[in-house]
């Protein structure tokens, strides 16, 4: 069957990078992206990052591109500020409220959703930060001197901290693990790079959870498990996300910690592809079944899941070693590979000291005899060379020995200067 | 074919070092260092997806 008709839902980076490997793939068909949202396509890391920190006025919103650019250059019809409610897999449509929309092939880009704290939704004052909107109300709160409260020490959460107190307010964070991190970096890290809070004077509260969250209109504190109680002008809330398939439910995908799909992102229903945060699929490179929430492989993901929904006969599996990065304190954290091993070593960098140019922190992560992931804290120089070590499969004698010539060299580098 | 990085954007993430190291490799300093602009036939591939997945869209080959 001849593909006419290309429809992306979720206008967001894996529906953008969608939309434009169609194009550059040389389909000539017609593509309509549609989105929940009624802003363009934007990026979401500075909004944890960057777009928080203190600068005269509004910074400009981190679109992606322009509208002219869909209309004109990439001759994609857009949908925005339109939720698709439906998938009709029999009749191929995409129902969106009443409007039908039509396709031939389809890859489903819905990202995921932040996760709320059930009642305290309604409060002022009380914020998730997913969205554009979102960033937007945190920046203004942070502009008024908000007394914060971060809750969840996690990767954006820490974010949010670190930005928070950049500009002098007064910030907590409160964690109910009694390790945060662990599942993103290990016991071993999460620890120590969790201690970079208290180094710059966040607090940081760990195994200890949230009772309430009060106030009459506007959220005024947290009351902790154990009784305390922090004053607060602003709670962000960063507990993790959930994959957005509830507009999927009983249109006959699988739905299980997202959309499942195969190696080439597809969902074993004809023609209906997915791609992003929302899509669950075997990472053939590590041999394990995943489900990312970053950027490169909501992009990578994107273009693979349209190259292979335009031209199913010649599919190709989507691999990739995990990458992620995150910046806190003006210090930069990169992960690459998997969190999940068997022993984690240090091999090089000084726990007890801040990270720095002369004290990066590198850790190896081994499986079996296997090099499988690698974290660096200043560490820049380092962590691509180990994600192309993964990706090559590299043994962990090897990586042991690499990193000890490379610990060598910065050494004597630090000494001629 | 020739590779154009915009540094204004470029903010060191290292993407395109992963994916094709012969070409880019970020220092110490954690900025970024072009190895070698010119890119051949052979490398063209990898030199296009390093281009698509650097996170800031700093990267361009100029043909
Ligand atoms: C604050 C923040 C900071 C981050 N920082 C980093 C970082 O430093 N490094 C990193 O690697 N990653 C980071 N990430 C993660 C990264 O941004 C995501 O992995 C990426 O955005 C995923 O892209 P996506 O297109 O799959 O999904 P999303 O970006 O979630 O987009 C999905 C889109 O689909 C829309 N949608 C949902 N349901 C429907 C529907 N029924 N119909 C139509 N549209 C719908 C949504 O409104 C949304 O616009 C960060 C994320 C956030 C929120
Ligand atoms: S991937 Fe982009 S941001 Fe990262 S080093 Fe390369 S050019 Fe710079």
């Amino acid at each position: 069957m001849a593909i006419e008709k290309f429809v992306v839902v979720g206008a967001s980076l894996a529906g953008l990078r969608a939309v434009e490997a169609a194009r550059k793939a040389g389909f000539q068909g017609e593509i309509t992206l549609i989105g929940a949202e009624s802003h363009l396509p934007y990026d979401r890391p500075p909004l944890s990052k960057e777009f928080l920190e203190p600068a005269d006025g509004q910074p400009d919103p981190p679109y992606f591109r322009e509208e002219s650019v869909f209309a004109d250059e990439l001759g994609v019809t857009l949908m925005l500020g339109r939720p698709a409610t439906e998938l009709d897999v029999e009749a191929r449509v995409v129902r969106v409220g009443t409007d039908q929309v039509p396709y031939d092939a389809l890859v489903i880009a819905t990202g995921a959703a932040a996760r709320h704290i059930p009642g305290a939704e309604s409060l002022a004052g009380v914020q998730v930060l997913r969205t554009l909107d979102d960033s937007l109300a945190v920046r203004n709160a942070l502009d008024e001197g908000a007394r914060t409260v971060v809750i969840g020490a996690g990767f954006i959460g820490s974010e949010i901290a670190s930005s928070a107190n950049k500009r002098g307010v007064e910030v907590t964070i409160v964690e109910a693990l009694p390790t945060p991190l662990v599942r993103a970096t290990g016991t071993e890290m999460g620890p120590a790079i969790a201690s970079l809070h208290e180094r710059n004077g966040t607090s940081l509260r760990c195994g200890v959870g949230v009772r309430s969250i009060e106030g009459l209109d506007r959220v005024e504190k947290v009351v902790l498990e154990d009784g305390t109680e922090i004053p607060a002008d602003l709670v962000v809330i960063g507990i993790g996300v959930t994959p957005s398939v509830g507009w999927l439910e009983g249109s006959g995908l699988r739905l299980d910690n997202g959309i499942h799909c195969d190696e080439t992102l597809w969902t074993g229903v004809p023609g209906v592809y997915a791609a992003g945060d929302v899509v669950s699929w075997p990472n053939p490179t590590l041999g394990v079944r995943q489900r990312m929430e970053n950027w490169t492989a909501a992009a990578e993901q994107g273009a693979a899941a349209a190259r292979n929904a335009l031209d199913p006969g010649n599919a190709k599996a989507y691999g990739t070693v995990p990458y992620f990065w995150s910046d806190w304190y003006d210090v930069r954290i990169q992960h690459v590979g998997t969190p999940d091993a068997d022993e984690v070593v240090l091999v090089e960098g000084d726990l007890e000291r801040a990270p720095a140019t002369d004290n990066r922190w590198i850790a190896l992560y081994r499986k079996g005899d296997r090099l499988v992931g690698a974290l660096t804290v200043q560490g820049q120089a380092e962590i691509m060379k180990y994600r192309v070590q993964i990706m090559k499969g590299a043994s962990w004698e090897d990586a042991l020995a690499h990193a000890a010539r490379r610990r060598e060299a910065h050494a004597a580098k630090l000494a001629a200067v | 074919m020739k590779i154009l990085v915009d540094y204004d954007k470029c903010t060191g993430l290292g993407i395109c070092e992963s994916l094709a190291p012969d070409h880019f490799e970020v220092n110490d300093d954690g900025d970024l260092v072009l190895l070698e602009e010119h890119v051949s036939d052979e490398d063209i591939q990898a030199v296009e997806e390093a281009c698509a997945g650097c996170p800031t869209e700093a990267l361009r080959v100029e043909r």
